[in-house]
């Protein structure tokens, strides 16, 4: 159950022995985290600005730099979604060059994870499973059983009972089995790691896990792309098991050596967002250590909810080596994200996201990020998965039925506003 | 005393394949120490140069993080079952 390729293999992240291609996430020899290596020079002047202008709109115009099985036919067009200037977002917070990179609408399950798991399944198929699993806080399962739906394998998916009903329902859909376990997100992670040890399958985040995380440069691809092949000077980034952030510096880092993008004067910083009730990588890093002493989550920002993360302590590291920061906000200031971001920007996210604009708020406001320096900040997930977290604060709010009549709605709205000039009249006399 | 080891595959090579098997340590040290001399081989696998636990190790008493029990000041009760697991699987933000 393996195969050759010679543009990629895994390799172990500290003793450097390197393994091929096969189902392993950590080294047998001394059990770290197994990472992708490419052979970049290889792909100089092969994978140029011209070459992924050529390719299809989707993460898949990167393919050279995934590692995705030679005769590999992308199905699904995942990514490439927009990255937008924030100006509203910017005026509220104090920044003059903001911008939102918005996965809540990548396609097909409107979160970030569509692309990690896009990627895994590409390497589940030729390494010939047929049954595919994860544990996931929701949104990757939504991505596991839509994608496996799509090619036609079978789905086994592991979640904590208490997510969000939206993510068992976008799980259930799509035809895959999913079971809830009595646990938080690192019980279920640890049930996964044995589970795949006895059974024949591809689990993404645990045997395909080097491969599934690789999809995550993508992000990192894209936003230099969209800044018209450049790099920001900032990115702040949730945080939940640390992978995410350490992926899109290593897509810069590659950009930078096949000479897509100019090298910046200073690196680029990189900011990590948590939830105060789950921050085990902020507080590493705002004790100046990537020493991280694990916690048991209890926040509403479930999808960040992992008390023990795998990648933390190198998350930590590279963000202290950086010169970024890590920030956490507790869950009053998470709902307020996800309304600022949406009264501001029109976009609507799930808790992560507002986790990750309160931060990016509480950063520019503590004069971590300068700000007219370029920043972007990651949006990873969709708010329609996560409704729960906004119960009760519209209830304030008149909801009263009003009769289809112009006068009725003219005394609705002197109900609330108090006496005026109807709009309609005042726009005439203009 | 005694408490059931429990073990993931990536282990057994170095156990005679035995995926578990009792000890009847007091704690983590002792029970390091017991692997030294029981199964040298795990033993160099899950410890590094320093002779300390890999950073890339989990243990687990029952279903709790050792770390939240106290580490390696944590006394094993009877019947406990310590599993030892590698950090391998993680979310992706």
């Amino acid at each position: 159950m393996e195969y050759s390729c010679s543009n990629y293999e895994l390799m172990c992240n500290e003793c450097g022995k390197r393994y091929g291609n096969r189902p392993l996430s950590g080294c047998p020899d001394c059990l770290a985290p197994l990472e992708v290596v490419y052979d970049l020079l290889n792909a100089k002047g092969v994978f140029t600005r011209d070459s992924i202008a050529r390719g299809p709109a989707n993460i898949w115009r990167y393919a050279r730099l995934l590692p995705v099985p030679e005769g590999f036919q992308p199905d699904l067009p995942v990514g490439f979604t927009p990255l937008v200037h924030a100006n509203r977002l910017g005026k509220r917070i104090g920044a003059s060059n903001l911008y939102v990179k918005n996965d809540a609408v990548c396609f097909p399950t409107l979160s970030f994870k569509d692309r990690v798991v896009s990627v895994a399944l590409a390497n589940a198929r030729k390494f010939g499973f047929d049954t595919v699993g994860c544990s996931s806080t929701g949104n990757l399962a939504n991505s596991v059983a839509a994608q496996s739906a799509r090619l036609g394998l079978k789905a086994c998916i592991l979640v904590p009972a208490d997510i969000e009903p939206a993510k068992i329902l976008n799980t259930l859909v799509y035809g895959a089995r999913l079971i809830r376990i009595d646990g938080n997100y690192d019980h279920v992670n640890r049930l996964c790691t044995l589970i795949a040890d006895e059974y024949n399958w591809g689990f993404v985040n645990v045997n395909l896990r080097p491969y599934y995380a690789e999809g995550s440069k993508t992000v990192g691809y894209e936003i230099a792309e969209q800044l018209g092949w450049r790099l920001p000077d900032n990115v702040v980034v949730p945080m939940a098991g640390g992978s995410l952030i350490r992926k899109i510096r290593k897509a810069f880092n590659e950009l930078i050596f096949l000479g897509l993008v100019k090298k910046p004067a200073r690196p680029v910083r990189f900011f990590g967002a948590q939830a105060t009730g789950c921050s085990p990588i902020s507080v590493a890093v705002k004790d100046g250590t990537d020493d991280i002493i694990p916690q048991r989550p209890n926040t509403i920002a479930r999808s960040l909810a992992i008390g023990n993360p795998n990648d933390g302590a190198a998350a930590a590291k590279m963000i202290l080596q950086d010169g970024g920061w890590a920030e956490d906000v507790s869950d009053v200031e998470i709902v307020s994200g996800i309304q600022e971001l949406a009264e501001t920007e029109g976009i609507f996210t799930e808790t992560a996201g507002g986790v990750t604009t309160a931060v990016a708020a509480r950063l520019y406001a503590d004069g971590r990020i300068p700000p007219d320096e370029t920043t972007v900040i990651c949006i990873t997930g969709n708010g329609l998965k996560t409704t729960d977290a906004l119960a009760g604060y519209y209830d304030h709010l008149d909801s009263r039925a009003v009769r289809p009549r112009l006068a009725d709605f003219d005394a609705y709205l002197r109900s609330l506003d108090g006496e005026h000039e109807p709009e309609l009249i005042a726009a005439g006399e203009r | 005393m005694s408490i059931k080891i429990v073990l993931p595959t990536a282990f057994t090579r170095h156990t005679d394949g035995r995926k578990q098997f009792d000890s009847e340590a007091a704690n983590l040290p002792a029970l390091l120490s017991e692997f030294d001399t029981t199964f040298p081989a795990l033993s160099t696998q899950i410890k590094d140069e320093n002779g300390k636990l890999r950073k890339f190790i989990n243990i687990y008493i029952n279903d709790e993080d050792i770390r939240f029990l106290g580490g390696d000041s944590y006394a094993f009760q009877d019947g406990d079952e310590v599993m030892l697991i590698p950090s391998i699987a993680c979310g992706c933000l």
